[in-house]
C-alpha cells in the first residue's frame, strides 16, 4: 500500500459534481454527451461492475462483443471506447492510470458471494451487509423501467483477468492502486449504472468492497485529432455514426 | 491444446427423431426438450453457427457467457462445457465435440457493426442479428424482441484471446464433418442465425450450410 496516484486536478470551473460511492453500493445517473465522469479508486482493490445504456432509446446498450471485436482487444484501457449494440460511442476512455479494465467475466450473484464470504444480511449487519453485483444492478436499472432483459454483458472496472494460451481465466489481484482512476467521455447521453460489489472471481475471504470517487466535469466538444477517435481505424467510423444520431 | 476435449458422439445418425440441413444465412429457432440432444455439423468446414440459448419455462432467462466462462474458469466451449443462465441454471452440456474449441466472445454480426468494422458501405449486407430479429418477431410461444439478444455462443468459430489481452478472428479449426452435440438439462429454446458473414475468416469467407440433428434420449 505504497504506491498512491496522484491524479490530474479537474478544473473546478468544469466540475459538475462528485460523489462519494461507499464500497459493496450501486449507482446510477446520466452523463451528457460532452461531459466526462472520472472514477477514482480510492484505497486501491476496488472493482466497478458497469452498464451503459442510450438514455434516449434504452433498447440501445453497451455492446462487450461489438466493443472488443471492433477494437481487437479483450480490455479495456485509455484510447478504446464503448460500443453500443448500433454501432455509436456511448463512452470512450480518455485517460486510465490503472492499465487493465476486465469486460468478459460478469457480475458476482447472491451464490457466489455467500460460498466465498458466508452469510451478510441486513438484519444483523445494518448497511454493511453482503451485496453482490447482479442484484445491485438489477435494482439500479430498475429506477429506470429496466429489467434482467436488459442486463447485458458488463464492464468490470479496476479488475484485470487474463487468458492463457489455453484459454484459462486468471484473475490479477492488486491491480488497481490507490488513486487510480479511468475517465469516461460521453458521446452520447448515457445512462450509467453501476455497482461496488466485489469482482466474480475476487479471492474468497473477508468481504471488504472498496469505494470509488465520481467526479463528473464537462470536457467541451470532441476535436477531429482526438486521440480516442483515431485510436483506431474501426473507431472513426464509429464516431462518425454517433455524431449522425445528434444531427 | 490441452483445453480441447475431443470427445465422438455414440449416436446413431439414422436413429435421430429430426433432422434438417439449415442453408447458409439463414435463421432457425425450436424447443430442445430437457433429456434431448442436439448436434450442430458442419457440412462443408469453417462455418460459424450464432447460437443463443433462452429457457423454455421463462425465456427472461437466458444463456449467459460471462457466467458460462466464470463459472468454467476458461473462456472456450468443447466438451463438458455446461452453458449456464444468468440465473445460475444450465440450460445444455455440450456431450461430444470433435471440433475442440468454440467461441462465446465474438458476438454477432451485425448491419451496424459492420458499418464500424468493415466500412460504411457494408450495411445492406445480411448479418446475424437481422436473422434473430426475424426469428424472435416470428416466435408465437413469447413475446420477444431485441432486448432479449445477448451474448452468444459460435460454434466452429476461433477468436482466441492472447496473454497480452488482443482479440482477434482467426481461420477456422473446424472442417467439413466436425460436430458438436449438446443436451438439453432444461427445456431450452435454441435460436441460430447460420452466419453470412462474408468480411472475415469466420466462414472462410464463404458461409455454408450446416446440418441440425436431434435425438430424443
Amino acid at each position: 500500500m505504497t504506491e498512491t496516484t496522484q491524479a490530474k486536478a479537474i478544473d473546478p470551473a468544469k466540475l459538475l459534481w462528485e460523489e462519494f460511492i461507499p464500497g459493496g453500493t450501486h449507482w446510477s445517473g446520466v452523463i451528457r454527451r460532452g461531459n466526462t465522469l472520472r472514477i477514482t479508486d480510492i484505497n486501491g482493490g476496488a472493482n466497478v461492475s458497469a452498464l451503459l445504456f442510450n438514455q434516449e432509446e434504452k433498447t440501445e446498450r453497451y455492446n462487450m462483443a461489438d466493443t472488443l471485436k471492433a477494437q481487437h482487444t479483450a480490455f479495456l484501457t485509455k484510447g478504446f471506447v464503448c460500443y453500443s449494440d448500433m454501432g455509436r460511442v456511448l463512452m470512450s476512455v480518455t485517460e486510465d492510470t490503472c492499465g487493465w479494465h476486465d469486460t468478459i467475466c460478469g457480475l458476482s450473484n447472491a451464490r457466489l458471494i455467500h460460498e466465498k464470504y458466508g452469510e451478510g444480511r441486513f438484519e444483523e449487519l445494518r448497511n454493511a451487509y453482503f451485496k453482490n453485483g447482479r442484484d445491485s444492478l438489477l435494482i439500479e436499472m430498475g429506477k429506470w423501467g429496466l429489467s434482467s432483459r436488459d442486463l447485458v454483458s458488463n464492464l468490470n472496472l479496476f479488475s484485470k483477468v487474463t487468458v492463457n494460451d489455453e484459454g484459462d481465466l486468471h484473475f490479477v489481484e492488486r491491480n488497481s492502486k490507490a488513486g487510480d482512476y479511468i475517465e469516461l467521455r460521453a458521446e452520447m447521453n448515457t445512462l450509467v449504472v453501476l455497482s461496488t460489489a466485489p469482482h466474480p472471481m475476487a479471492p474468497a475471504g473477508q468481504y471488504n468492497p472498496k469505494p470509488v470517487q465520481l467526479a463528473a466535469f464537462h470536457s467541451g466538444e470532441v476535436l477531429e485529432e482526438d486521440f480516442c477517435r483515431n485510436f483506431r481505424p474501426e473507431n472513426v467510423r464509429g464516431f462518425y455514426n454517433t455524431e449522425l444520431w445528434f444531427r | 491444446m490441452s483445453s480441447q476435449k475431443l470427445v465422438e458422439s455414440p449416436r446413431d445418425p439414422a436413429k435421430a427423431s429430426w433432422r434438417s440441413v439449415l442453408p447458409a444465412g439463414e435463421p432457425w429457432m425450436r424447443t430442445i426438450k430437457k433429456g434431448q440432444v442436439l448436434r450442430m455439423l458442419d457440412l462443408k468446414g469453417n462455418q460459424a453457427v450464432d447460437t443463443i440459448f433462452y429457457s423454455a419455462e421463462d425465456p427472461t432467462e437466458r444463456y449467459s457467457a460471462n457466467d458460462t466462462i466464470r463459472a468454467q474458469g476458461n473462456i472456450y466451449l468443447t466438451t463438458g462445457s455446461k452453458l449456464l443462465t444468468d440465473e445460475d441454471n444450465v440450460l445444455m452440456t455440450i456431450v461430444a465435440d470433435t471440433c475442440g474449441r468454440h467461441d462465446t466472445l465474438g458476438g454477432a454480426c451485425a448491419a451496424e457493426s459492420n458499418t464500424v468494422r468493415y466500412a460504411l458501405d457494408k450495411k445492406p449486407m445480411h448479418n446475424c442479428r437481422d436473422n434473430y430479429l426475424l426469428a424472435l418477431t416470428n416466435w408465437e410461444a413469447d413475446e420477444l424482441d431485441k432486448r432479449d439478444l445477448v451474448s452468444n455462443v459460435n460454434f466452429f468459430m476461433n477468436v482466441p484471446v492472447t496473454p497480452e489481452g488482443r482479440l482477434t478472428f482467426e481461420d477456422g479449426i473446424s472442417e467439413a464433418g466436425k460436430y458438436v452435440e449438446l443436451k438439453a438439462e432444461m427445456d431450452t429454446i435454441v435460436l441460430i442465425s447460420n452466419c453470412p458473414q462474408l468480411n472475415n475468416p469466420c466462414n472462410a469467407y464463404n458461409p455454408t450450410p450446416v446440418e441440425l440433428i436431434v435425438w430424443d434420449e
